[in-house]
């Protein structure tokens, strides 16, 4: 008889309730019609809300990792559901954006009264709300088909979400977007098969546990780790991403570009860490490093080279995504020190969560001077600040963590992968975080440029801008800065429930 | 005498996956493409595995080829968005698309013997299900939740179709029946519908422990009313009608209400209590069928075309 | 050589070369319909190398291991609403896009 793998922990139970709550409010919002749909999604925020900071708070006072053995089904026949450290911060990264971004949608629905109820707002409710879902259940998820269906369920949800104007260029990037994320999932459920086909199990945990020596591993790990790369738009895969982003409404925008992608990210750094052999591993992490720091380059010069702020937005995206690649190669870690006690574990998350603030603060921000003046072209902006002072602000702090300068979070996770770099003898890797840093540094100072520009004609509003829609872009930048505040050195919270050893590292 | 019969089955699969993407014209190629769908149910009847058979012949191939059909005629032609690739690159491609089967093909013959498998822990897991079929038990019990958020992406898609609507039009009703009925499809509309809807029914009710299933009943029962739709005898209905909702969430909802109860009565979320699981899965079922079955019709009708009423 | 003609071997290749053919036609076909086609060609030798995978495992009675069944029947109804949805965008997009189809050849080239 094998040890169990899995058992369920005292409020295991809440990791449920993450991935079911905002199913049910899809379900209710159905049944219950749009007028509804705006009231059931901000109970659902607050509630959800109060569900990641419960489990947060639950991994800290336990000191060990949640998880929840479904209808009490033993894996491999069952499904398991767990959070570790890494999961909690990325359960309360999304509630955090999704929070801010329904309040932002909030007030932006309520300055059209010709469309309330009406199909773009609640198709945006229903969505927003599935995607919560999904994205829970991706960081959450320990059986690989279980997070096929999550990594359908996102895709589902984000969509239409991009076309949600239903102008043909919208549609046609939808439509992009679909058959690069359907042949990402198909890639990936082809790999899921070879391993059922191999170990007889979907179990993350247990596939981690194996002796681990077979081609057929590397075969079903290449293939699910290349289609999670289409969805995770990682250079040169990257093509439908920029029109996709976009071409969505700002607060969809935010979410797609905060969260969606990655959750992607998310399961290649548990397939590449947690299941792969340590020689394949070491392999894919300098490829993976290598397309990252393309990435890095290449679109950060695509975002410079941009006339529309929200391109020049999607393209950063996508450059900021590299930075989350070189990590494998910095993060691989040694015989005496596992790769979730290296700094660059530490950066790469701190990367993942700041960049998600700063990304959906500098959308929604994009999406205020949207709504002021109907056009988002970079050079017809000239002195926006003076109008737009909040939302010029929240742009400059976002800015600052996509720079990596102090204080912001974006500047401790560079900070910190490039000590890993030098450190770990990856000078290339060094060179590019820091013109990459350069590079950022170029985009953003030329919307700050035109914000603290002296406009030659007074700058007028298409319409009166309430402050309460500034709000939100604002919260999410200063929370990005006050990421900032986080020590330099590998962080206790990120290593609960990794192993035994990370207990031992916990500050 | 039956390997003979599975070689055939399959180089005749495999030419007929090549002709359809071959076939220059299209409308060929998609019927091709149904063909292949019927015969895969073959493939699978052969594999041992009559549940996924009824399925790939009633959703892989029948399903999905109304719906090419459909989108067939309404593009005619005019679906050409991307310039011809080169005789070289396409070359390349092929190249790598052989070098992928190739590496497959040999993780295949070289998986692991003896080859690992759950029959053993879901036969043994099956009593406390109450159930006979170990495919309905994996799906409503063992790996439950995988089908209730798959439940939930068939109710996104939907949701994501019907958001294609033109604003003044959503939640309307959509335009199924063709500009001219044929004869034989208004006959078959009054004559078909009473069968399927028993054959519907029965598939259902034998889903428990023989073959068959909520899947298989739903689209049975869609393509009843599908059939109906197009003939013209019944119209279908407005997108945003109350009763079609609930309909389309009820199956789900009542999944999910079982589910919490498990957390009182049972082992928690979506655990059964043993003396209870078989009635309570069969609940569950019935009202996913109704909902599978509205859910992928109106998929196949698509967004509105005709303005609510309001 | 008789081990290659057992079903369970025989279905698992014909689904690599269905997995090829179908990727061939998402890659390199010019209508998007014909690549969602292709989509569903993949998913189907996907699948039957699931079901080759299940065959292999029959056991404890069972003339074949019930779970990957089970995950081809949920993956087989993803991949419809995926069509679904996948049509239903390219219909639309046809219908605005009508009459106007040298601005969307233009914009497929140039976005």
């Amino acid at each position: 008889m094998t040890p169990l793998v899995h058992a369920t922990t005292p409020g295991g139970y809440l990791l449920v309730l993450a991935v079911i709550l905002p199913v049910c409010a899809v379900l209710a919002i159905v049944a219950c019609g749009p007028r509804s749909a705006a009231r059931i999604a901000m109970v659902t925020l607050a509630a959800g809300l109060a569900i990641a900071v419960a489990i947060a708070a639950e991994l800290i006072s336990s000191g060990a990792a949640l998880s929840y053995v479904v209808g009490a089904w033993q894996p491999p026949l069952g499904i398991a559901l767990r959070a570790d450290g890494l999961s909690g911060a990325m359960l309360v990264m999304t509630a955090l954006v999704v929070v801010a971004v329904g309040l932002f949608a909030r007030v932006q629905h309520g300055l059209d009264e010709g469309a309330r109820d009406g199909r773009a707002q609640t198709t945006f409710w229903l969505m927003l709300l599935a995607l919560w879902s999904a994205l829970n259940a991706v960081f959450v998820g320990e059986d690989l088909f279980n997070l096929y269906v999550a990594l359908e369920l996102l895709t589902f949800a984000a969509v239409p979400l991009v076309c949600l104007d239903g102008r043909s260029k919208t549609i046609m990037a939808a439509l992009r977007y679909l058959l690069f994320a359907l042949l990402g999932s198909l890639l990936y459920l082809l790999g899921t098969g070879l391993l059922y086909g191999q170990y007889g199990t979907l179990d993350l945990l247990a596939l981690s546990r194996l002796s681990r020596q077979d081609p057929a591993l590397s075969v079903a790990l290449a293939l699910m780790i290349v289609g999670l790369l289409a969805k995770a738009a990682l250079f040169p895969l990257h093509l439908w991403l920029p029109p996709a982003h976009a071409g969505a409404p700002a607060p969809a925008s935010a979410v797609l570009s905060a969260l969606v992608i990655k959750a992607p990210v998310f399961l290649i750094l548990r397939l590449v860490l947690d299941v792969a052999p340590p020689q394949a591993a070491a392999i894919a992490g300098q490829l993976l490093a290598v397309l990252g720091a393309a990435s890095i380059l290449f679109c950060s010069v695509m975002a410079l080279r941009q006339a529309r702020l929200k391109l020049m937005i999607a393209y950063s995206t996508v450059a900021q995504i590299g930075y989350l690649f070189i990590v494998f190669p910095l993060a691989a870690g040694s015989a005496d020190l596992p790769p979730w006690g290296t700094i660059a574990w530490t950066g790469g998350a701190l990367q993942l969560v700041s960049h998600a603030l700063a990304k959906a603060a500098m959308f929604l921000a994009a999406g205020v001077i949207a709504e002021a003046f109907g056009h988002d072209r970079i050079a017809d902006l000239g002195g926006f600040g003076r109008v737009l002072p909040l939302s010029a602000a929240a742009f400059g702090l976002a800015g600052l963590s996509l720079m990596g300068i102090p204080p912001s979070g974006g500047f401790v996770a560079k900070c910190l992968l490039l000590t890993a770099a030098v450190i770990g003898g990856y000078p290339w890797l060094a060179a590019t975080i820091l013109i990459g840093g350069l590079l950022a540094g170029g985009y953003v100072f030329r919307v700050i440029d035109k914000a603290l520009a002296v406009p030659t004609v007074p700058v007028k509003t298409l319409r009166p801008i309430p402050r309460r829609l500034e709000f939100a872009a604002l919260a999410l930048a200063v929370a990005a800065v006050l990421i900032g505040f986080v020590p330099l050195r590998p962080f206790g919270f990120l290593q609960i429930g990794r192993d035994g050893l990370a207990m031992a590292l916990t500050p | 005498m039956t390997t003979l019969l599975d070689l055939a089955l399959v180089a005749w699969l495999l030419a007929l996956a090549v002709h359809v993407v071959a076939q220059p014209d299209e409308r060929s190629a998609i019927v091709a493409f149904l063909a292949f769908g019927l015969l895969l149910g073959l493939g699978w009847v052969r594999l041992a595995a009559p549940d996924v058979a009824l399925t790939e012949i009633a959703i892989g191939g029948g399903g999905t080829g109304i719906l090419l059909l459909r989108a067939e005629a309404a593009l005619r032609g005019r679906d050409k968005n991307a310039e011809p690739m080169s005789t070289a690159g396409k070359a390349a491609v092929a190249l790598g698309c052989a070098a992928v089967s190739a590496g497959l093909g040999l993780a295949v013959l070289t998986f692991s013997s003896p080859p690992p498998t759950l029959a053993p822990a879901a036969s043994a897991a099956l009593g406390a299900t109450g159930l006979g079929n170990p495919v309905t038990a994996v799906l409503l019990a063992y790996r439950a939740l995988d089908t209730l958020l798959e439940k939930v992406v068939v109710l996104l898609a939907l949701i994501g179709v019907w958001s294609l609507a033109p604003d003044g039009l959503w939640g309307g009703a959509p335009e199924v029946k063709p500009a001219a009925v044929p004869g034989p499809l208004a006959y078959l509309a009054r004559v078909l519908p009473p069968f399927g809807v028993v054959i519907g029914v029965y598939m259902f009710w034998v889903g428990a422990d023989a073959p068959g299933g909520t899947f298989q009943a739903g689209t049975v029962l869609a393509a009843m009313w599908l059939l109906v739709m197009m003939a013209g005898l019944y119209p279908p209905p407005d997108t945003a009608r109350p009763l079609l909702r609930l309909v389309l969430v009820g199956g789900p909802a009542l999944f999910l209400a079982i589910a919490f109860l498990g957390f009182v009565f049972a082992d928690g979320f979506l655990a059964y209590p043993e003396a209870m699981a078989k009635p309570l899965i069969l609940a569950i079922e019935a009202a996913l069928t109704l909902s599978v079955a509205a859910a992928l019709a109106m998929l196949v009708a698509g967004p509105a075309r005709k303005a609510p009423a309001r | 050589m008789t081990a290659v003609l057992q079903p369970g071997v025989l279905f698992g290749l014909c689904g690599a070369g269905l997995v090829g053919i179908g990727l061939f036609a998402v890659v390199t076909q010019t209508g998007l319909l014909r690549r969602i086609v292709g989509c569903n060609i993949l998913g189907a030798g996907i699948f039957l190398v699931f079901g080759a995978v299940a065959r292999r495992g029959a056991g404890a009675g069972f003339d074949a291991d019930p779970v990957p069944q089970a995950l081809v029947i949920t993956g087989i109804v993803v991949a419809f609403s995926a069509s679904a949805l996948a049509v239903a965008l390219l219909k639309r997009l046809s219908e605005l896009t009508d009459g106007d189809r040298a601005e969307a050849a233009e914009r497929e080239s140039g976005s």
